[in-house]
């Protein structure tokens, strides 16, 4: 028997699987494909304290080994979520986590603070990472002071699990990380996408309405197991990895590179039970690697 | 309805002209009642630079054979994969997908595609046949070599073609038809969003019913990354899930 129970810190996942915000919906969209109790936890999509419509179409460019979005957001706000989303969803046999996101530092207050409330939500992961909108998101995420002002100030209203999503596009993520960790954070997931672009020669035009958007897909793998190496080594808090993981040898790999959790986004959409093979195939691995514990595999990377 | 992800195989190809062909794929359950205007979403293995599936209209639907036809135009790498699947071939669909055209009953409806947006109206004649409706089909291409699958409508109602050099059928575009003289109490139209919009200002002029099939770049196929959004009267709302057929109502068309 092997035995895949995790913990990040006071989070207790069955398995590391989780999927990733804006690739699972809100799970529903996934019920007809999988059983969602067998993931170690799901994370909603991104919440705001207010509706918003998102970017204008079109919000997706496919890419090598990819693709961009700049969907930018678009939800219906926190209270929609509290009163029509949740009684829904709140019978999940999971961990659902909501990924909480904002223009300024009090709407996500407010936001985190309206989820406290909510009994089966466990856990938040604070997206100070969105690379597609035109005010905070990303902004908060790619500077030191301002994440650590974000994350202090949801710090005192949101009592249980913080998560906190890291951005790619700065120059020493550690660094980042150290500063949501020193505010508090329980735990930090990381990456969110990379800022890229994409244009059509023949046209002359970006593919994207608003012109730049986030890269996913395993093109941006390598990067984020390396992001995820350099937080394992400057953090004690638990790491949580995701970028381009399509099958259970990708996850693996962040395992040994250091996070205890991961993520399943893009790859949702080519297999929508993708999520669940992820698990059994990491149960095969240890079978066939004789690990008791996949706590024994966190950052188990041998030296060269 | 039940969404289900499968491997079906390649029983038939059959190709049309040089872009265009149709292939039969056989599912190895019984298939799920599909409505007309549904769409599948197909993996393409082995193409480099074709990462996400491939949205594409459900052709025809034979539940006897237990197979679903498609009808595709190759215009890119993931088209041109599919074109050089095998008989026996395995495919992988995600399915059935999205909502469907309305059914009315005992009227005259009027359907028009445009290209290789007849796709879905095949198996709408027969299901608007079948509920006691007239159908008249118009499809508008651009030369007599694209004019190919004329008979298959033809067990459902009239046809009529359009070209834009005149080489068979009437010459110029499909709202340019003559037929459409004739009295009609509904219109149904899938292909290039300027011919869509031409038909939905026509149906509008004459106070019917118009719908229409979208088409949008998607990512999942199934409502949950919000990346094909179309823009509503209700807001941004989702190709996938709440169409791609629209009542021309609901659009800001």
């Amino acid at each position: 028997m092997v035995n895949l129970e995790v913990k990040l810190k006071d989070l207790i996942l069955k398995n590391p699987v989780m999927t990733a915000s804006g690739t699972f919906g809100y799970g529903e969209e996934f019920e007809d494909f999988i059983d969602i109790s067998q993931l170690g936890g799901i994370v909603v999509k991104g919440t705001t304290r207010h509706h918003r419509e998102g970017n204008p179409y079109p919000r997706m460019a496919e890419t090598p080994s990819g693709m961009l979005n700049a969907v930018g957001l678009q939800n219906k706000g926190v209270e929609y979520f509290c009163n029509t989303i949740y009684p829904r969803i709140k019978h999940y046999n999971t961990n659902i986590l909501v990924n909480v996101s904002g223009s300024v530092i009090e709407d996500y207050v407010e936001t985190a603070a309206m989820i406290n409330e909510l009994d089966k939500i466990p856990a938040i992961e604070l997206n100070i990472s969105c690379p597609n909108v035109k005010e905070g998101g990303m902004a908060f995420g790619t500077n030191c002071a301002s994440a650590a002002s974000v994350v202090r100030e949801v710090r005192k209203v949101y009592k249980k699990h913080l998560m906190v999503k890291l951005s790619p596009n700065v120059t020493d993520i550690s660094e980042i990380a150290k500063a949501a960790e020193a505010e508090g954070a329980d735990s930090v997931s990381l990456i969110n996408t990379l800022l890229g672009m994409a244009i059509d020669a023949e046209t002359r035009k970006p593919l994207l309405s608003t012109v730049t958007g986030g890269l996913s897909g395993p093109c941006v793998k390598p990067v984020a197991l390396r992001m995820v190496w350099q937080v394992f080594n400057a953090v004690k808090i638990p790491i949580v990895g995701l970028g381009g993981i399509m099958n259970a040898k990708d996850a693996i790999e962040f395992i040994l590179a250091g996070a205890s959790a991961i993520q399943i986004g893009t790859a949702n959409f080519i297999d929508p039970q993708v999520s669940v093979k992820v698990v059994e195939g990491i149960k095969e691995y240890m079978i066939r690697h004789q690990v008791e514990n996949l706590t024994d595999l966190i950052g188990a990377i041998k030296e060269q | 309805m039940k969404k289900s992800v499968q491997d079906f195989k390649v029983l038939r190809k059959t190709e049309l002209n040089d872009e265009t062909f149709v292939i039969d794929v056989k599912a190895s359950t019984p298939l799920p009642d599909i409505k007309p205007g549904q769409f599948v979403n197909v993996l393409v293995e082995n193409a480099n630079n074709t990462f996400l599936r491939r949205p594409l209209s459900i052709h025809f639907v034979d539940y006897e054979e237990n197979i679903i036809k498609l009808y595709i135009k190759k215009i890119g790498e993931g088209t041109n994969k599919l074109s050089e699947l095998n008989l026996g071939d395995k495919l992988n669909i995600v399915f059935p997908l999205g909502n469907q055209y309305s059914i009315p009953k005992n009227s005259k409806t009027l359907l028009i595609g445009g290209g290789c947006g007849v796709a879905p109206l095949l198996y709408l004649a027969k299901h608007l046949r079948d509920a006691g409706n007239q159908v008249t089909t118009i499809l508008g291409v651009r030369s007599a070599y694209d004019a190919v699958e004329l008979d298959p409508y033809k067990e459902y109602g009239r046809v009529f073609v359009t070209t834009e050099d005149g080489s068979v059928g009437e010459k110029g575009y499909p709202t340019q038809h003559s037929v459409l003289n004739e009295k009609f109490d509904y219109t149904f139209t899938c292909g290039p969003e300027p011919m869509m919009k031409a038909v939905a200002a026509y149906s509008k002029s004459k106070a019917i019913p118009c719908e229409v099939s979208l088409e949008n770049t998607m990512a999942c196929g199934i409502g949950a990354c919000l990346c094909c959004v179309t823009d509503t009267k209700r807001g941004n709302i989702c190709t996938c899930t709440e169409g791609p057929v629209f009542n021309i109502n609901e659009l800001k068309w």
